[in-house]
């Protein structure tokens, strides 16, 4: 039976973003946590689910556990989930099923990070087994499909700095961005490589913060304080593989789990009126692009150039600035500007009449992806 | 042979002992499955017919660039002085690929589809690294 339209994000806040010294992933969850429970006009008791992904700068046993000690709730469901970056959405996902089970009313899924003040270094360790050959820091795995996407498409670097521009020129309207400077091709191509075919401005920021949102049925999220914002249709794909044994490098989980949830929300990507990507660097909302079906396999360079998913563009994407300008956190602010751009709150860089939004999460090396669209 | 070799060394396991082993006879093994005859790349399942059973046979030592990287950020002291290093996926004659470097060549002269073959590198006295080199 689908689930379709049955729940609700009904809370949604963001922490400071960028460089926050002196407060810890657990403060920045809590914080985050607290403000979207009350965004929603809702107290801790009104909470009976408390869902993480654990931050990346260290693991934690019993993460969420920890979360539901600081913020005072003691949880029906408490669990910590590790997607990656595509673990947020599936928190989401999570907590609906756990709804419409009867098991829960109201989750709370939150993320907080300090991996620019804290403990930096986070993403520079290495990838796997391989680093006998050097192959360490995360910009290194996606630089590899970015490559192997050039072999087979003929993608160009200006094409990559074709969505660092975008997401620039959408933070330069965020005041909570990060980075709101704009920058322009030229920027982009003098930007030193860190990992080449990918340069600075191909990769995201890292950047303390916390983010989270509130899930709840819709029946409930009719009388709360915020308008709800209904999930149309959800989806997962975890390819696994690594590198090497993945039979093709150039198409993700995407396409399965965009397929999955199009399908529960009846819709197809023309419908769609704003969407934040997951982009932790440039190449990934590119392929993400063309396994959701906005363009052809290999037509995501192309498509992306002239400003489409800009600011006066006919695909409003990465609205805030996405990883790359408003916070290099692991995607929970994507789910947090979708909402608030259905619900109008986004003053200079609101979509006019945004009425179904797409957000996309991924992580890994391309190995998990998850996709959740939603309407006013 | 290198006694003051600083740079990480991949880990044996269980699992992947054979094929060091055979790095360090300087010879490049693959696992050939004895369910369906397919060959791959170290891995505990086969991808085709899902039996664990295996024998480790060897390969030709050749193929062709996948992909590939040039890294110029310092991530490890170890890696620094080869910096811009590359690193590349390399597709087999017989199909599987792996992950390792190309030796004997500039990274600006490095091409999709460079036609390679198996460069040991005896980094340590247990260690040997499966490395690439164009074919002359
Ligand atoms: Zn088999």
């Amino acid at each position: 039976m689908s689930l379709k339209d049955k729940y609700c994000i009904v809370g949604a806040a963001t922490t400071r973003f960028g460089r926050v010294p002196g407060v810890s992933p657990l403060a920045f969850t809590v914080e985050a946590a607290q403000l979207a429970i009350r965004d929603a006009g809702l107290d801790r008791e009104d909470v009976d689910a408390v869902l993480c992904k654990y931050p990346p700068t260290g693991f934690h046993g019993l993460w969420a556990h920890k979360v539901s000690e600081a913020l005072g709730i003691q949880p029906t469901i408490a669990a910590t989930i590790d997607q990656a970056g595509a673990t947020n959405l599936g928190l989401v996902q999570y907590a609906m099923m756990a709804i419409d089970a009867g098991l829960i009313s109201t989750a709370v899924c939150c993320y907080g990070d300090n991996p620019l003040s804290g403990t930096p270094g986070t993403y520079g360790k290495a990838l796997g087994a391989d680093a006998a050959y050097g192959f360490i820091g995360v910009p290194s795995g996606y630089a590899m499909i970015a490559q192997r996407h050039m072999i087979e498409y003929g993608t160009t670097s200006v094409q990559l700095g074709a969505v660092a521009i975008s997401t620039r020129a959408w933070a330069s309207k965020n005041p909570n961005a990060h980075k709101r400077d704009p920058i322009t091709i030229e920027d982009h191509q003098s930007s030193r490589y860190v990992v080449s075919p990918l340069r600075l401005l191909d990769c995201c920021l890292v950047s303390d913060g916390g983010a989270a949102i509130v899930v709840t049925s819709a029946d409930r999220a009719r009388h709360l304080r915020k308008p709800p914002v209904y999930i149309m249709g959800i989806g997962q794909h975890h390819v696994a593989w690594d590198l090497p044994r993945r039979p093709n490098l150039t198409t993700s989980g995407a396409k399965v789990s965009g397929q999955t949830a199009f399908r529960m929300a009846g819709i197809g990507p023309q419908d769609v009126d704003v969407c934040e990507l997951y982009d932790c660097f440039t190449i990934v909302p590119i392929i993400t692009l063309e396994d959701y079906g906005f363009c052809n396999k290999g037509e995501g360079g192309e498509f992306v150039e002239d400003g489409r998913t800009g600011p006066d563009g006919s695909l409003p994407m990465n609205t805030a600035g996405g990883l790359l300008s408003e916070s290099g956190m692991a995607g929970m602010q994507l789910i947090v500007e979708a909402v608030r751009q259905l619900r109008g709150e986004c003053g200079d860089r609101q979509v006019k009449n945004a009425e179904i939004a797409l957000v996309s999460g991924q992580g890994g090396i391309m190995h998990t992806h998850a996709t959740a669209i939603l309407r006013r | 042979m290198t006694t003051d070799y600083a740079k990480p060394l991949p880990e044996m396991t269980a699992d992947n002992s054979p094929f060091w082993e055979g790095c360090k006879r300087h010879q490049l093994l693959l696992q050939k499955c004895s369910g369906c005859g397919h060959v791959r790349y170290a891995s505990l399942t086969c991808p085709r017919c899902w039996s664990m059973d295996h024998q480790w046979v060897p390969s030709s030592g050749r193929g062709r660039v996948y992909t590939w990287i040039v890294v110029h950020q310092r991530y490890s002291k170890a890696f620094e002085e080869d910096l811009p290093y590359n690193v590349a996926i390399v597709e087999l004659d017989e199909g599987p690929r792996l992950l390792t470097s190309l030796v004997q060549i500039e990274n600006e002269a490095i091409r999709p589809d460079l036609q390679v073959e198996v460069a040991w590198d005896d980094v340590t006295d247990e260690i040997t690294l499966p490395k690439f080199r164009p074919v002359s």
